[in-house]
């Protein structure tokens, strides 16, 4: 006789993790999309243990947290550019209390995952949604200075300069130029 | 863990420049791993085998004999498997024409190559960094332009 099953993996995997920490007796809360919490400190050997407990079920512990707190930061600075936060706010002021942890370790942990820094990670964001306003929206660069918080037009335009090597008019020449060449590839 | 490696590639007919090229990035602290070719031809014999490691960063030279840089370029930006790669032009030219010309046919960066070492190591610290950054940020490759 032949049965069919059909499977809920994210319930599965659920309870998988939930049944094998009861057994071994760990006290957790479970957060959602994969994140659990364990409400003890677990010494590294335990999570060596564990890591190969579930192995076998091809569940993976994520060890890199660094990396999760790297994303959390740029998920930060991408709402702070885009959104554009309150201007009386210093950014390492808005990080730093976003993710309730201390700046000068976000620093370190950010430079050492990403090879930036912070403030040149702002910096680039910036750079890039000014790019994307100047070919995408009819508004010239003052407007786009004033609506990123520059202090000036010509602040925005040195700091184009200097992150892309180019300026903001020749950078929008060659924009134009590469989608005048596409459209008459077109058929 | 598994350390992150970013992969680059390099065609250059020019012996000491590829030479230099690996040892800067030998001493940066950027784990990569450095692919040289020799021309043209073999640098797309390498990346049209479809299981071909495709690297993060492509830097072209322009003059090479068999298959130069521009004719690279165009190939490797017809082909939907290797459009998305970030193209560094990698050369001695610094005319203004060249330099549009290349931006204008889907090149991200274009290096008027440096004379002295620590310079050369500078701006291949510099571009590998943000090219990581429009790699592992979601920005938009489209509008990724930069000189040095």
């Amino acid at each position: 006789m032949k049965v069919y099953l059909k499977f809920d993996y994210t319930q599965l995997t659920k309870k998988i993790v939930e049944e094998k920490l009861s057994e071994l007796g760990y006290k957790y809360s479970s957060i959602g999309f994969g994140e659990f919490n364990f409400l003890e400190k677990v010494p590294s050997g335990k999570i060596n243990e564990l890591t190969g407990i579930f192995r076998e079920y091809g569940i993976e512990i994520v060890e890199n947290q660094k990396s999760v707190l790297v994303q959390k930061i740029k998920d930060a600075i991408v709402e702070m550019v885009n959104n554009d936060a309150p201007l009386n706010i210093k950014s390492s002021v808005f990080i730093a209390e976003k993710l309730n942890l201390s700046y000068a370790y976000l620093s370190n942990v950010f430079s050492e995952v990403t090879y930036t820094s912070i403030e040149n990670f702002i910096i680039i964001q910036k750079i890039e949604l000014a790019k994307q306003l100047m070919i995408n929206t009819p508004l010239n660069l003052t407007e786009i200075s004033i609506q990123l918080n520059y202090s000036s037009v010509a602040h925005l335009s040195t700091q184009f300069k200097h992150t892309t090597g180019m300026t903001p008019s020749s950078f929008q020449k060659i924009i134009q130029k590469r989608r005048a060449l596409s459209n008459k590839n077109k058929p | 863990m598994t350390a992150d490696y970013i992969n680059i590639c390099l065609a250059d007919d020019d012996e000491d420049d590829r030479l230099f090229f690996t040892d800067a990035f030998d001493e940066l602290k950027i784990n990569t791993r450095v692919s040289t070719f020799n021309d043209g031809v073999e640098l797309m014999d390498y990346l049209n085998h479809s299981d071909s490691v495709l690297p993060n960063v492509l830097f072209l030279d322009l003059n090479m004999p068999k298959k130069n840089g521009v004719e690279c370029l165009l190939e490797i930006k017809k082909n939907e498997r290797l459009n998305d790669i970030a193209i560094a032009i990698y050369s001695t030219s610094s005319s203004e024409e060249h330099i549009e010309e290349t931006f204008i046919n889907g090149a991200n960066i274009y290096i008027k190559k440096p004379s002295d070492f620590e310079n050369l190591k500078k701006i291949l610290s510099e571009v590998v960094t943000i090219n990581w950054q429009y790699h592992t940020s979601g920005l938009n490759k489209d509008n990724f332009l930069m000189r040095l």
